[in-house]
């Protein structure tokens, strides 16, 4: 099957270059990087983790999203989703994918990486992340390519893969619960001490996620003939709508808890990522206001129906409300966690050239698959019609 | 060219007997009798400890000139490089100072910032608590970091992977991760040949001093410190260190979260 993404218009060809181009100045960065260490990065001995580590958050849980398409058409028989499916589950793929990139790049050491098969340790929560991303990766690509597959042949797809899609479902939930679960359990890290962070992982998710398959799906339907229909996209435009609201709930929550009980480790962070340190902002509070005011405005595009179901506004709403959950839990999730940080100290991170043009590497990589999976399904629904 | 490939082979070497005798440590410390390891007996306070903890008289210890013999000794003995100033924020820190405010964050609302009482109003010596529960090596994927019997967390560098989670997990900011080539900030002749240097993309901290424990020795800042730091076992009621815990008033860093640290501060 893998042979119907060798046949491409040249518009194919070249993004395929661009991507490979991204790709290649990204390698070499990272070559560098993994010659000369970390030092590349904004990173520091306060702020730990950063960039690659929040773009690994995110796309869990854009890889968990599929599931908002999948559990509709098996659970409900909701038919209309007939022809997201497959873009959903190749969606996941790519993301996994994407994700396993970004912890990669983030090792100190990554020729060693082996050592987390090596020595097993249950105790952590990293290896349970890398037990459920994996198995949802390859439960992801043995649903898609066998149902399409025999798609092909025109034949029902094989009794077995019912039960694996069931297991998909229930695995979305557990790949961006064990990712909440990393950050969850921490003491001393207060901002993510809370136990509503793995359901704030999952709303952020829900509506990120397909908010992205939309617009892909959009995409998709301008560069191609596959169209997953209005009415597809209404409905999930819905979800999407629903999500976003409960994961705005979700924080205004969290922000209740803090102000109210006035306890300082459970304020300072969020004292940080809005009003800065002292009184000084830093980008990340200007851009923490921005994304509330997006995250508003999505909503104010999303709920009333009139808006939601205008073709033409409907890519720019959803463009305003991924880009407020990314910088969301893209930035200020990882640097509110660590700042101010062990010794109530204020230590400033902002992702350095080399650090963003690795992460767009990920990206480029993961874009890349996205494409070649996409066109191969593409090709196989074209065939069969 | 030479020259660096024969320093390397020295390094390798020093490396490759420090893992040949990691399982020795292990073994020592871990028997927990009396019987084995009889060079550890040469410790005035104890054999071999159900517990190691250590005791800072922070009354003995005012000024940063009383700090800094006690540093330079720990990053002396366990080739601690000393990172030029542009890269503070990569610092490689086993033992180091900070206010009280900073040292204690849960005080911090009992008075305008700030303004600690004078008697409070010096430099904190920090390092690595080795935690009775301790949350670094709860999350460590590959036991790179784990504990003994006698409770002292260690590090097996050669097993790190650099995922710093081990810093996330530890509340108390012991932690040091070495972002580019330690070695490079090493003069050669500084350089303990009977101690590991260490390689880019690991973590690394204070280790309590194993290998002097190994040998009977105190660690290497309590015997640098004149007496300000106590060392000793804590399951032993006749050891310096409970004695010291038992007649002074004592806290500890961020009891609340649970990690029961195993420092304990005289104030
Ligand atoms: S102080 Fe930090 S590094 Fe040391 S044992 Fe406790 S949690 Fe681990
Ligand atoms: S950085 Fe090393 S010691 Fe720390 S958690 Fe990862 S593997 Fe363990
Ligand atoms: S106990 Fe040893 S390793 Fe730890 S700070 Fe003191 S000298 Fe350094």
């Amino acid at each position: 099957m893998l042979e119907t993404a060798l046949k491409g218009s040249p518009r194919y060809w070249g993004w395929l270059g661009i991507l490979l181009a991204v790709m290649g100045i990204g390698g070499a960065m990272y070559m560098w990087q993994f010659t000369v260490g970390l030092t590349v990065t904004g990173l520091s001995r306060d702020v730990s983790w950063g960039f690659y580590i929040a773009q690994f958050t995110y796309l869990v849980g854009v890889a968990a999203a599929g599931v908002m398409v999948v559990l509709p058409y098996y659970f409900h028989h909701y038919k209309d989703f007939k022809k997201l499916i497959i873009l959903a589950e190749f969606q996941a793929v790519a993301a996994v994918i994407m994700c396993l990139g970004f912890i990669v790049v983030d090792l100190g050491q990554p020729t060693r990486m082996l050592n987390v098969l090596r020595y097993p340790t249950p105790n952590s929560i990293l290896f349970w992340d890398m037990v459920v991303l994996n198995g949802y990766l390859l439960l992801n690509i043995v649903i898609g390519w066998v149902s399409l597959q025999h798609e092909r042949n025109h034949v029902e797809p094989p009794k077995w893969v019912k039960p694996l899609v069931y297991t998909s479902i229930i695995w979305a939930f557990s790949i961006h619960t064990v990712t909440a679960f990393l950050y969850q359990g921490l003491p001393g890290r207060h901002y993510w001490l809370t136990a509503i962070l793995a359901a704030r992982f999952l709303a952020s998710a829900f509506c990120s996620g397909p908010a992205i398959l939309l617009l892909v799906a959009m995409l998709v339907r301008k560069v191609s003939d596959y169209d997953v229909g209005d009415k597809a996209i209404k409905a999930l435009a819905k979800i999407v709508t629903y999500a976003m609201a409960v994961n705005v709930f979700f924080f205004l929550l969290e922000l209740f808890t803090a102000a109210y009980s006035n306890i300082p480790g459970h304020m300072h962070s969020f004292e940080f990522l809005f009003a800065g340190h002292d009184g000084h902002m830093s980008y990340v509070s200007y851009l923490m206001w921005v994304a509330a005011i997006l995250a508003i405005a999505s909503l104010a595009l999303l709920i009333p129906p009139k808006f939601r179901d205008n073709m033409k506004l409907l890519p720019w709403s959803l463009a305003i409300l991924i880009a407020a959950s990314w910088i969301d839990k893209g930035l200020g999730l990882l640097i509110g966690g660590f700042t101010p940080n062990a010794f109530e100290g204020v230590t400033p991170y902002a992702p350095t050239l080399p650090e963003i043009m690795i992460s767009l590497t990920v990206y480029a990589m993961g874009i890349f698959v996205l494409t070649i999976l996409y066109k191969v399904a593409v090709s196989v629904k074209r065939e069969v019609a | 060219m030479n020259n660096s490939r024969r320093s390397f082979l020295k390094y390798a070497g020093v490396a490759a007997a420090a893992v040949a005798a990691t399982p020795v440590v292990r073994a020592v410390a871990s028997s927990g009798g009396a019987a084995h390891g009889p060079e550890v007996g040469k410790l005035p306070t104890q054999k071999i400890a159900g517990r190691w903890a250590m005791v800072v008289d922070t009354r003995k210890l005012v000024k940063e000139a009383d700090f800094e013999p006690l540093i330079e000794a720990c990053h002396k003995v366990h080739n601690v490089p000393h990172l030029p100033d542009e890269k503070r924020e990569e610092e490689i820190k086993w033992i180091w100072t900070d206010e009280f405010e900073h040292t204690f964050p849960e005080f911090m609302s009992r008075w305008p910032k700030g303004r600690v009482p004078t008697t409070l109003n010096k430099p904190y010596l920090l390092l690595c608590n080795h935690c009775e529960y301790p949350p670094c090596v709860r999350v460590c994927p590959t036991k790179a970091t784990f504990q003994r019997a006698d409770g002292i967390v260690l590090m097996d560098f050669h097993r790190c992977i650099g995922c710093r989670y081990c810093m996330a997990g530890c509340p108390y900011g012991a932690r040091s991760f070495n972002f580019s080539d330690p070695r490079a900030y090493l003069p050669e002749e500084e350089i303990n040949m009977e101690f590991p240097t260490r390689v880019q993309g690991v973590v690394e901290k204070c280790n309590f001093c194993a290998e002097r424990l190994a040998k009977g020795l105190r660690p290497a800042c309590v015997e640098a410190s004149k007496g300000a730091l106590l060392f000793g076992d804590l399951d032993d009621p006749s050891s310096e260190v409970s004695r010291a815990v038992r007649n002074n008033f004592v806290i500890r860093r961020k009891p609340e979260l649970g990690t029961q640290p195993n420092v304990y501060y005289i104030v």
